[in-house]
């Protein structure tokens, strides 16, 4: 354990943080308004607070203090390598940043008359274009604000077209094992069935399982291309085929477009709707889970059913369509407030033209390029889950760790130790004690040979018998180990005043 | 290419190393029909000068609001951010970091969600809230299924007090599901009979508080009426400011509050990224969608945070979540719960009673503008006009627009169905509006009508 006999409880630049809570004081102000111009009698109808909120009341320096110390509990792309597979951590590039907070960009409503809004809308179709033209997909619906949201939006589209071609009985979803569990969730929402089928050895869904599993009451096959195994789906085309022969659509999971942006369409793969995470692909930041979006391309049989609202080109400049009266289509409805998460297409779009299409192309090249360098430099001391290249993340398991008494959460922990944020762990499932690791393609060869050299430390460490180090792991952190279970149990959720408590 | 680190010597070196001949032999699993052998013919990379000089240009062909008297609110207001606000959720510890799956090293993040969590209940009057959904409308369709879930009944009625796009996001969400929507009109005048509606299989009634034409509502009757047949109430918020001056819905009774928080700390940026604020009475967490921060100790017994409660989520649950979700609106928390600790008990209370006052205000001065009737009997920082029977309220909102004024949102460009709203005129106010604004707005008004 590490000291913690200073005075104060601080140890240097790692200082404790009170809750805003435990630093307020009645009548301290962090903002400057102007007093109200008296108001002879209210519009309130009697509903006038009558208990005080019970929020702390603190200044502007106290504030800034408050939050900076946090931030330096936080580890970010910013702090250090960040392999998290499947969450695509790379560099979140500050000049998105500036352009999204001009304000002419920034400081305009939704609801602005259209003619005060065309360069917002222009912004929305420049992306849109984009997005066709990078996977060779027709259209593009551009409002849903995340990636399980676009899956959803998808299978609704979906489920729309089906409905109408008397296709409504189909509501069977086919969903391999190794899937995100939005898959599933997102199926669910849509009134779906979830019938989850098998992978083969080699981590790529079993091409006779499915024909086997195939029938007329299926909706659609759900795929993550490249797979959560990090590997590319050989047989897609004849997974396509399939699928379209069984009169089912073919939705793919893009969380891992960002391997083969470029370099291969969408479009020519048989794939009939995928989602583009634009805080993955496309670099805007996760901001600690979010906020992100989730655009989804639609082939030509499904784009009549896109959600509203989306732009179109019209006699006076851009039209953003509202209502279905107005679109010339059969949109399934709406999945969200306004017009999209235009905050982060401004960035998406912002890093997509600062890269063009040779730097796209390239960026997928060095992010596969990076994970096989990383798988090169461990799988003769990690236990790679399965064999050839792999797309922009590597897979491991835990048979390394056999008989070290180290099992993957503590060699996670460890790393963290070392200056790293960990890989994914225990995902995909189908994998025991899963470690999957995605360097994207921001690393430069020096840190990806510090990486491999720590972790091949670690390995041999632990092969070595020095389970206990691991164990204790993390130990240079602001909080060691915490106790997840006592937080379900006992859920506190909330500050209280200590009366309450 | 200067968000790529490698040379071209790296490139070969570490190919070298893996004992690849090229890049393309890494990509040998993709079908050969399918693999591009060039980039597409799309525009190629560009420096940081010629991205801003593209974005300054489209960002030119926009009036933005700080350039004009602004009078829109319509689910999203306009308030002055704090300038700390941005500059702290610029540091790249919140900015860049994912997920806090690793709470050792994701504290900062986890701290700032407990806190934010209080702050939204405490401001809700509930006993616990989420840390975040994507927006207002996504939150109450969560809302409606949540009620299903605990009530174990199907029928939903929503208010014509609802926000429009709360309203159709809902509608769609519950589209294809056992449960189903059951749509009231919209209600400028505030007249609608929702006990008339309530029955032993409703499983909630979702209105606003104040409602989209401004009306505030003491919702304790309808609470009460709900709750004597099983059913929850749900209340929907449109401006979280409004809280610092109007009773918190779980004082009259909700079971569930939802809200558009983007209006304090994330600005306009054109309606999204969103944030959408959840919270609810603590006998119902564990059927609430998203993700829940909570308080626990680490190994040395110091208190610390973790993401807790998970087994209501996908990732754990898969077809049986609460809820699909998984990223939220994060950073726009982050955003929120500064604004509102900068602002604290003091300064909200200030901001709410200058956003009440200033409404007043304009509505005062509206009055006197020939035609110009307001229709709400009560109201926040929002309220309805009507501009007299013959008059398109979205042709003068143009007119307007043409004289540089943003005025406004005319109620028939939700419902353009209802003739009865075509003169319906929507316009908020709030303390980033000043006297001048206001009499440029009635001058102009004047000379239209």
């Amino acid at each position: 354990m590490a000291d913690t006999t200073t005075l104060s409880g601080n140890r240097g630049l790692a200082i404790e943080e009170p809750l805003i809570f435990e630093l307020g004081h009645p009548g301290r102000l962090g903002v400057d308004l102007p007093e109200p111009p008296p108001v002879d009698e209210d519009r309130l109808k009697g509903c006038r607070r009558q208990a005080p909120v019970g929020l702390p009341d603190l200044s502007e320096p106290q504030v800034v203090r408050h939050y900076t110390r946090l931030s330096q509990k936080n580890y970010g792309i910013d702090t250090g390598f960040y392999p998290l597979g499947s969450c695509t951590m790379k560099h979140n590039p500050r000049l998105a940043e500036k352009v999204a907070r001009l304000p002419g960009l920034a400081d305009l409503h939704p609801f602005q008359p259209q003619s005060t809004v065309q360069g917002a809308l222009e912004v929305i179709d420049s992306l849109a274009g984009w997005l066709k033209s990078l996977t060779g997909m027709p259209a593009v619906a551009m409002t849903p604000a995340a990636g399980a949201h676009g899956e959803w939006c998808g299978l609704m589209a979906i489920r729309a077209c089906h409905e109408d071609h008397g296709q409504g009985h189909r509501r069977r979803v086919l969903v391999p094992e190794s899937a995100h569990g939005t898959n599933p969730a997102s199926a669910a929402m849509c009134g779906f069935t979830v019938d989850s089928i098998p992978a083969k050895d080699n981590g790529r869904v079993d091409l006779d399982a499915l024909r086997a599993k195939l029938g007329d009451d299926v909706a659609c096959l759900m795929l993550t291309n490249p797979n959560t195994c990090g590997l590319f789906e050989r047989e897609i085309l004849e997974i396509a085929e399939a699928v379209h022969a069984a009169g089912a659509f073919f939705y793919c999971d893009g969380a891992n477009y960002n391997a083969i942006v470029g370099r291969v369409r969408i479009a020519d793969l048989g794939i009939d709707a995928m989602h583009i995470n634009l805080h993955k692909t496309f670099a805007t930041p996760h901001g600690g889970g979010g906020p992100g979006a989730g655009p989804t391309v639609l082939s030509s049989a499904l784009a009549p059913y896109a959600p509203l609202p989306f732009v179109v080109h019209g006699d006076k400049g851009l039209t953003l369509v509202e209502h279905a009266a107005d679109s010339g289509a059969k949109p399934f409805g709406r999945v969200k407030g306004y017009h999209g998460q235009f905050g982060v297409f401004i960035r998406a779009l912002a890093y997509i033209i600062s890269m063009g299409a040779d730097g796209l192309r390239l960026a997928s090249s060095d992010a596969v390029l990076n994970a096989n360098y990383l798988l090169a430099g461990l799988k003769d001391v990690l236990s790679p889950s399965f064999e050839g290249p792999c797309m922009h993340e590597c897979l491991f398991d835990d048979r390394f760790l056999k008989d070290t008494g180290v099992s993957t959460l503590d060699f996670a922990k460890a790393l963290i130790d070392e200056g790293y944020h960990p890989m994914t762990m225990y995902f995909p499932l189908v994998v025991h004690g899963a470690l999957l690791m995605e360097p994207t393609e921001s690393e430069s060869r020096e840190t990806l040979d510090q990486y491999i050299a720590v972790v091949r430390g670690l390995a041999e460490r632990a092969k070595a018998g020095a389970a206990e180090s691991f164990k204790a792991a993390p130990r240079f952190t602001p909080r060691r180990r915490l106790d997840e279970t006592l937080a379900a149990r006992t859920p506190v959720l909330r500050w209280k005043p200590e009366a309450a408590e | 290419m200067r968000y790529l680190p490698h040379t071209e010597a790296d490139r070969r070196a570490m190919l070298d190393a893996i004992g690849a001949a090229d890049v393309d032999a890494l990509f040998v699993d993709v079908p050969a029909a399918a693999r591009l052998a060039q980039p597409l013919d799309l525009p190629r990379s560009q420096g940081e000068m010629e991205v801003e000089r593209a974005f300054t240009r489209m960002a030119g062909k926009n009036l933005s609001a700080g350039c004009a008297p602004f009078f829109i609110g319509a689910g999203l207001y306009r308030h002055h951010i704090p300038a700390a606000v941005d500059q702290l959720l610029l540091r790249g510890e919140f900015l860049t970091a994912y997920t806090p799956y690793q709470p050792e090293v994701a504290q900062g993040t986890l701290q700032v969600l407990f806190e934010f969590q209080s702050q939204v209940a405490l401001l809700t009057g509930m006993e616990a809230a989420n840390a975040s959904m994507y927006d207002g409308a996504t939150a109450t369709a969560e809302a409606a299924a949540m009620a299903c879930r605990v009530t174990k009944r199907r029928r939903v009625i929503l208010s014509g007090s609802l926000h429009p796009h709360f309203r159709s996001t809902t509608e769609t969400a519950l589209e294809y599901t056992e449960m189903s929507a059951e749509l009231l009109d919209p209600d400028p005048l505030g007249f609608e009979d929702l006990f008339g509606r309530l029955g032993e299989d409703v499983a909630c009634v979702m209105v606003q508080n104040p409602g989209f034409f401004g009306h505030v509502r003491d919702l304790r009757p309808l609470a009460a009426a709900c709750h004597a047949v099983g059913a929850l109430l749900v209340v929907a918020v449109g401006d979280p400011a409004s809280l610092g001056l109007i009773e918190s819905p779980g004082a009259m009774g909700a079971d569930i509050v939802v809200a558009e928080g983007q209006s304090l700390g994330a600005g306009m940026n054109f309606g999204g990224p969103g944030l959408g604020l959840f919270a609810t009475r603590d006998k119902f967490v564990r059927q609430m969608p998203g993700r829940l921060a909570g308080r626990t100790v680490d190994v040395d017994g110091r208190r610390g945070f973790v993401l807790t409660l998970s087994t209501r989520e996908q990732h754990i649950r898969r077809e049986k979540a609460t809820s699909n979700i998984c990223t939220n609106s994060g950073l726009c928390a982050l955003a929120f719960s500064i604004h509102l600790t900068l602002l604290g008990e003091t300064g909200l209370g200030r901001l709410a009673e200058l956003n009440h006052a200033q409404a007043v205000r304009l509505e005062t001065k509206l009055r006197r503008v020939k035609g110009v009737k307001p229709i709400a009997d009560s109201y926040f920082n929002e309220f309805a006009v009507h501009l007299g029977d013959d008059v398109d309220a979205a042709a003068v909102v143009e007119t307007l627009a043409g004289r540089g004024i943003l005025g406004g949102v005319p109620a028939s460009r939700f419902y353009p169905t209802y003739p009865e709203l075509k003169p319906v005129l929507i316009l908020a106010a709030t303390e980033t509006n000043t006297e001048a604004d206001m009499d440029a707005l009635v001058a102009a008004l004047g000379e239209i009508l």
